[in-house]
């Protein structure tokens, strides 16, 4: 066949010589003209530095302090530009390292790259990178390096602040989409650290500089036009008030159990303790490698998240909300009155009341003496109410209108992990029992025990709908954000669900509340001048000892804190649970205790139900 | 026929030469990239430099072999070998492993293959045979879309192992397809759309259709006489709706592409982005001005955070160790390199030798522009070696194979010529 095109040749030729000048004349343009890419002196060369970026800081509702930043460094060396005559047994003096360490360090070094900075030797202190910086013009190749490590001056609130960390590579791949992290970098590992990291973090800073063969700084490259500033982290306020998540955490000495305070006009967490607990100072730079392994294994589970993670029965502080349901169904008045013979009958079995008593006339009396056979009768008159046939529709309504205090589901409170408990749905009846159930087969609920879980957010979020009359807001850690010197309130959090129950009930059940304390079973744990109004509970525990529960709030009108409380194998509801609840909310009101309240301080904290040790 | 004279007489030195000599180039600089003081010696085998002077060494004993066969084992099992790099660019996409992103490598354990790097030579061949067929011509549509069919299985097959550097090379064809038939609108139309993609990542679509109404309505005011106004008008209309079309599906495109390649993409049209590694090439590149500041003296290409200093970016050490100098050098080389290979072509009767000649450089040039462009931030940041110099085993082999093949097909020319 007859070639053609032969003329054609020239267009791929010319492509060919287009861009061959492109480039030359680009070349030429950056590597004879622009001064933007050009170092003077032969020998000079430019170095990026990173620079970090301080990590927000967090204060409580009183604006103290509660977490801030401190400086480390870090010893950073260029394997390159390391002396041959290096004096490393004074090197090794100043940063309290062995030989060993360097030669292993310098090894590792040298695999990693020669000519760009590796991390010699992490997490140094101040003392020892004076001592360091003193030298410096004898240590060829080496340099220091700030980093910010966390501090928190309370010593307290390890699971609720959290803890930061390096970041490791999964998660760098996670992230990736909001932020490129490095490895070495720092990162929220729990509470709140990881839940705001991304308003915490900042940004990192890229400095270009020249130095000289020496490795001596001679300025910013390009007159800093490629430089970005790091950006400080934002900081928080948080609504805790760091008093009382202090005494929380005090009285939790050597218990295993959870203290959680919410304001239940806004849903603020005042405090939220776990015990055992830990000093967050614990985990911070170098030591977290040695300590969380130790705080992992430990049989007591110090990092368990008790407060959102915790499951427990309520029991019978379950009998508030139970009782606020049946009369809102109409299944009893106010003045439902039942005769307590001392026992429950079910079927062939019976359900024991916990000590003789005069007969309930009414909802109150109920609540006062936390009588298991009245709130039977008041459940299976909710799920009864229409036809007792047809109890499964009134299970239903039942089920959805106990759910709305904010049972079985996330709560959404800005901590990460939070369980969403259980209360059973018919399905499950009817799947476990193959549809062969009756209101005396799930009687037990009626008393909070069974297959109801809770965990001690739940019971608290439960008494705000009680302590405000009819509703509850998004439990929630961070009051707001300090951004460009104004103060963001965390509106994301400020979500309010309501919960349709006459006022009448609640103002019943309140002074039932109230009279569990002035006459019930927590009558021990009176707070001078203040109503306390709550419901004692005892979780029952095959185990061993029952968990203490208490929930209540004070005062009486116009509540300023609810409070959560469970000991684990602590006994009765009213033995250690009310008392601390009293304790905590009195300090709350009060500002400080009162002498009479410091016996009693005194003699639950150094009540051990258990022997919590970090090993060294 | 009288007595044939020895085959490396027959050979074209000039191309042979400069092959080696970029080989050679390509090792020191190596040499220079990933100097290792506790490694001094350029043959130790645990160091790239050592590493890449027994794949020079392996190449040339398969160059030597190559150019004492005839060259028919090349056009006679053609399609065998296209076939062959196919099968294994399918079984690559299933037992790869991720490396950069892109799933390209077969393990062998001494060696990871990269099929792809050898689908260029096999493509070359195969369009090579197909073209040089007798009844082939390209003006026919439907012979031109089997010659494309010849380049695009390989193309998305490479697309499919996230290798957007070697697929690009793909494109290149296109310059082949001219040269042997294919009408030149077809060139103008792929230009057209390449102005059109750069620009509606520099725009956004409003504005780019917007202009292009602009622009119809005051062609067709200034035609307004002309009887041939509604052609003008539905042409106009026509590719106003492409350009609609194409702008707003690669708006939709890159909101979906992910970070790192958005990044890439908007570096090179200037929208910021992660320019680190542009940066640093410049840096390195500015640091060499005129003269270069000497041999194993480079800092900045070394010190630098190039993820890639021996393979993707190694014109940098050329540019801070050799200068200007040197890589006007190394350029001038590139173009001697594929201005002979075409020459020689164009000289050679056998169509065969002739598009396989065409078809090379095609490749050369790609990997030539991509390279260099991105090195000298006017292309954006994709992974593709430098032929010949770059670090690593398939490519010097698919390249060596590549020339060699053409050196031993340009030495038969007497057979044809007599
Ligand atoms: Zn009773």
């Amino acid at each position: 066949m007859q070639d053609i095109f032969p003329q054609r040749i020239k267009m791929i030729q010319g492509v060919i010589i287009f861009f061959s000048f492109l480039f030359l004349i680009n070349l030429f343009y950056i590597q004879l003209i622009d001064n933007k890419y050009k170092i003077k002196a032969k020998d000079n060369a430019i170095k990026e530095l990173i620079e970090y970026p301080s990590r927000g800081l967090i204060y409580d509702r009183n604006n103290k302090l509660i977490v801030h930043n401190t400086n480390q460094f870090e010893i950073m060396v260029t394997n390159a530009e390391v002396d041959a005559n290096l004096d490393t047994s004074q090197l090794c003096k100043d940063l309290a390292i062995t030989q060993d360490y360097f030669l292993e360090s310098m090894k590792k070094a040298r695999k990693a790259s020669r000519y760009r900075p590796y991390v010699f030797l992490k997490y140094v202190d101040d003392s020892n990178y004076q001592r360091f910086q003193e030298h410096i013009f004898k240590y060829k190749g080496f340099f220091g390096q700030t980093r910010f490590v966390r501090d928190y001056p309370y010593a307290n609130g390890a699971l609720l602040f959290g803890d930061v960390g390096e970041i490791d590579s999964s998660q760098i791949k996670k992230y990736a989409d909001t932020y490129t992290y490095l490895s070495g970098d720092y990162i929220g590992k729990n509470g709140i650290e990881v839940y705001y990291e991304d308003l915490l973090r900042g940004q990192r800073g890229i400095r270009t500089v020249v130095v000289d063969a020496l490795n001596r700084v001679k300025g910013s490259y390009a007159n800093g036009e490629n430089d970005n500033d790091p950006i400080a982290g934002k900081n928080l306020q948080a609504s805790i008030d760091i008093n009382i998540q202090t005494l929380g955490e005090e009285l939790l000495t050597n218990k295993r159990g959870s203290i959680i305070a919410i304001e239940p006009s806004t849903g603020e967490v005042l405090a939220l303790c776990n015990g055992p607990t830990y000093d967050p100072n614990l985990l911070r730079g170098g030591n977290r490698n040695k300590y969380y392994p130790k705080l992992l294994l430990n049989k007591y589970k110090p990092l368990y998240n008790r407060a959102i993670q915790g499951l427990y029965p309520p029991g019978s502080t379950f009998k508030a909300p139970s009782a606020l349901v049946a009369l809102q169904m109409g299944a009893i008045n106010p003045n439902f009155a039942y005769y307590c013979p001392g026992y429950y009958p079910i079927g062939k079995k019976s359900l024991k009341c916990s000590h003789r008593h005069a007969p309930c006339r009414n909802i109150e009396e109920g609540l006062t003496q936390s009588c298991n056979p009245y709130f039977c009768q008041v459940f299976r008159e909710s799920i009864e109410v229409s036809n007792s046939k047809r109890f499964q529709k009134d299970y239903d309504r039942w089920y959805k209108n106990i759910c709305r205090f904010g049972y079985r589901r996330k709560l959404g409170i800005d901590l990460k992990n939070e369980k969403r408990g259980n209360v059973p749905d018919t399905a499950y009846y009817n799947k476990i029992y193959k549809n062969q159930w009756r209101a005396t087969t799930v009687i037990s609920l009626g008393i909070g025990q069974g297959e109801i879980l809770a965990t001690p957010l739940q019971m608290a979020n439960s008494y705000c709908v009680i302590a405000n009359k009819g509703y509850y807001i998004t439990p929630h850690v961070i009051k707001g954000i300090y951004a460009n010197g104004k103060f963001e309130p965390n509106t994301a959090k400020k979500i309010k669900v309501n919960v349709p129950i006459d006022k009448l009930y609640f103002d019943r059940v309140t002074d039932g509340l109230e009279m569990v304390v002035q006459a019930g079973t927590a009558r021990a744990s009176k707070i001078e001048g203040i109503a306390l109004c709550g419901k004692t509970g005892t979780a029952q525990n095959p185990h061993g000892e029952d968990h203490s529960i208490f929930v209540g709030f004070a005062p009486k009108v116009n509540p300023k804190i609810v409070i959560a409380c469970i000991v684990e194998n602590g006994g009765g509801g009213g033995g250690l649970a009310a008392p601390i609840v009293s304790l905590m909310a009195e300090r709350y009101l009060k500002d400080s205790l009162p002498p009479a309240s410091l016996n009693k301080y005194s003699s639950i904290k150094n009540r051990h139900l258990i022997n919590f040790q970090i090993d060294e | 026929m009288a007595k044939s004279p020895s085959i490396f007489n027959k050979l074209d030195w000039p191309l042979l030469m400069t092959f080696l000599i970029l080989m050679v180039i390509g090792l020191i600089t190596i040499y220079a990239a990933g100097y290792n003081p506790d490694h001094p010696k350029i043959y130790d085998i645990s160091q790239t430099y050592g590493k890449q002077l027994i794949w020079i060494g392996i190449c040339l004993v398969l160059g030597f072999i190559i150019i004492n066969m005839n060259s028919k084992v090349f056009s006679v099992f053609a399609y065998a070998y296209y076939g062959i790099i196919l099968l294994l660019l399918i079984v690559v996409l299933f037992i790869a492993k991720e490396v950069n992103g892109a799933k390209a490598w077969i393990d062998l354990g001494f060696f990871r293959l990269q099929p792809s790097e050898f689908a260029k030579f096999t493509t070359c061949l195969g369009l090579a045979y197909y073209i040089s067929e007798l009844e082939t011509n390209l003006a026919y549509a439907k012979k031109l879309m089997m010659a494309l069919g010849i380049i695009i299985i390989p193309f998305i097959l490479i697309l499919a192992q996230h290798d957007m550097g070697s697929a690009l090379v793909f494109l290149s064809f296109a310059f082949l397809l001219n040269r042997f038939g294919m009408s030149d609108y077809i060139i103008f139309a792929g230009f057209f759309v390449i102005i059109i993609s750069i620009l509606s990542l520099l725009l956004s679509p409003v504005y780019l259709i917007l202009s292009m109404v602009v622009l119809v309505i005051i062609i067709a005011f200034f035609n307004r006489k002309s009887k041939d106004l509604d052609k003008y008008i539905i042409v106009g209309v026509a590719i106003t709706s492409f350009v609609a079309i194409y702008s707003i599906s690669i708006d939709l495109v890159m909101d979906k592409l992910d970070k790192h390649q958005k990044d890439r993409i908007n570096v090179l049209v200037g929208k910021g982005g992660n320019d680190w590694n542009v940066r640093q090439s410049k840096i390195a590149l500015g640091a060499g001005q005129f003269s270069g500041k000497g041999f194993l003296k480079g800092t900045q290409s070394k010190m630098n955070f190039l993820p890639a200093k021996e393979t993707d970016f190694i014109f940098c050490t050329i540019g801070e160790e050799w200068g200007f100098l040197g890589c006007g050098l190394v350029i001038g080389l590139y173009v001697f390199l594929m201005m002979r290979i075409l020459y020689l072509s164009e000289k050679h009767s056998s169509k065969f030798s002739k598009v396989y000649g065409y078809a090379i450089v095609c490749v050369l040039m790609m990997h030539f522009i991509i390279n260099i462009g991105m090195t000298v931030g006017l292309v954006p940041v994709i992974g593709i070696p430098l032929p010949a110099l770059s670090y690593g085993g398939s490519s010097l082999l698919s390249f060596s194979v590549m020339i060699f093949a053409f050196i031993r097909m340009d030495s038969e020319r007497w057979i044809y010529t007599s």
